[in-house]
């Protein structure tokens, strides 16, 4: 993709997760758009979750299955009143299955500007043996 | 023979399914509009970003999620009551041997321009964008503030 010829953005609506796993809190839950890639070391995972903060983020990773649900308060104060609304906010919840195993000690996350880079180290292969057959 | 009907549209017309349950649907909306209250509107204008707009006593609030687009990517501009939010989202390339399991984020560029529904004084607009929220408050100019008017008693 050519970096001077930028398409334009569409408007999307967020996708509404129908039917909520677990849920804490009331209200709509969305499904963060993701971008996953691999190399031979690692697993990358981009989220995008605007008005998700750092502590309300939580990454679980169990068995096999990766969890990323982040929470959002809303960001409108008491006394405003809506004029206009286009988009809604709720909490992200998305689950992936890993197929690989994971070193769960080296995994790091960072969220900056609303979107969540998540690395996960693959754990190292064990190095290939030969195994000498004995004759006699 | 010349048939005329009076009233509604002519009914040979072969009428769309579609057509039809979209019907049914908005009716669907109506009535539980009229048990539940107003329910949430599709996007009106269909430009990114959606826009939420709110209000209180002294402002306007224009609320839009951009997540990952740095303040200075964007670039915010009003002129009498309208407000344009223009800017670019990257999406920086990865390392070249990534294969990829799923791309949903999308790259590229936006403009948008909505109408405040009445005056705001401009050069008090402040903009900021936290976790990838823009809020951008203008305070209401003094006349379209709304005053007490205290009724005497003769």
């Amino acid at each position: 993709m050519a970096e001077n010829e930028l398409k334009e953005l569409k408007a999307r609506e967020k996708a509404e997760l129908s039917a909520p796993a677990e849920q804490t809190r009331p209200g709509p839950a969305f499904i963060p758009a993701v971008d996953i890639f691999e190399t031979d070391q690692e697993i990358t995972v981009l989220a995008d979750m605007p008005g998700v903060k750092a502590k309300d983020l939580a990454i679980d990773l169990r068995e096999n299955t990766l969890t990323l649900s982040g929470d959002v308060e809303s960001p409108e104060g008491e006394k405003e009143e809506e004029v206009l609304r286009e988009y809604r906010t709720g909490n992200y919840y998305r689950q992936f299955t890993l197929s690989e195993g994971i070193d769960q000690s080296k995994i790091e996350a960072a969220l900056k500007d609303g979107v969540l880079r998540l690395r996960l180290p693959k754990v190292e292969a064990a190095a290939p043996r030969t195994i000498p057959v004995k004759t006699g | 023979m010349i048939i005329r009907r009076i009233g509604g549209w002519p009914t040979w017309e072969w009428k769309s399914p579609v057509g039809e349950l979209e019907r049914m649907r908005r009716e669907m909306d109506r009535l539980s509009e009229a048990l539940t209250g107003p329910l949430y509107r599709e996007p009106l204008a269909g430009v990114f970003p959606l826009m939420n707009v709110t209000e209180d006593d002294d402002d306007y609030y224009v609320r839009a999620e951009l997540p990952g687009i740095k303040a200075d990517e964007l670039s915010i501009s009003i002129t009498g009551t309208s407000l344009t939010v223009a800017g670019e989202r990257t999406i920086p390339a990865e390392n070249e041997k990534a294969r990829y399991h799923r791309r949903e984020r999308e790259a590229g560029k936006f403009s948008r321009v909505i109408s405040l529904p009445s005056q705001v004084d401009t050069s008090k607009v402040d903009a900021r964008c936290v976790d990838g929220v823009l809020t951008v408050v203008l305070p209401k100019a003094e006349e379209a503030k709304p005053k007490q008017i205290a009724v005497k008693t003769s």
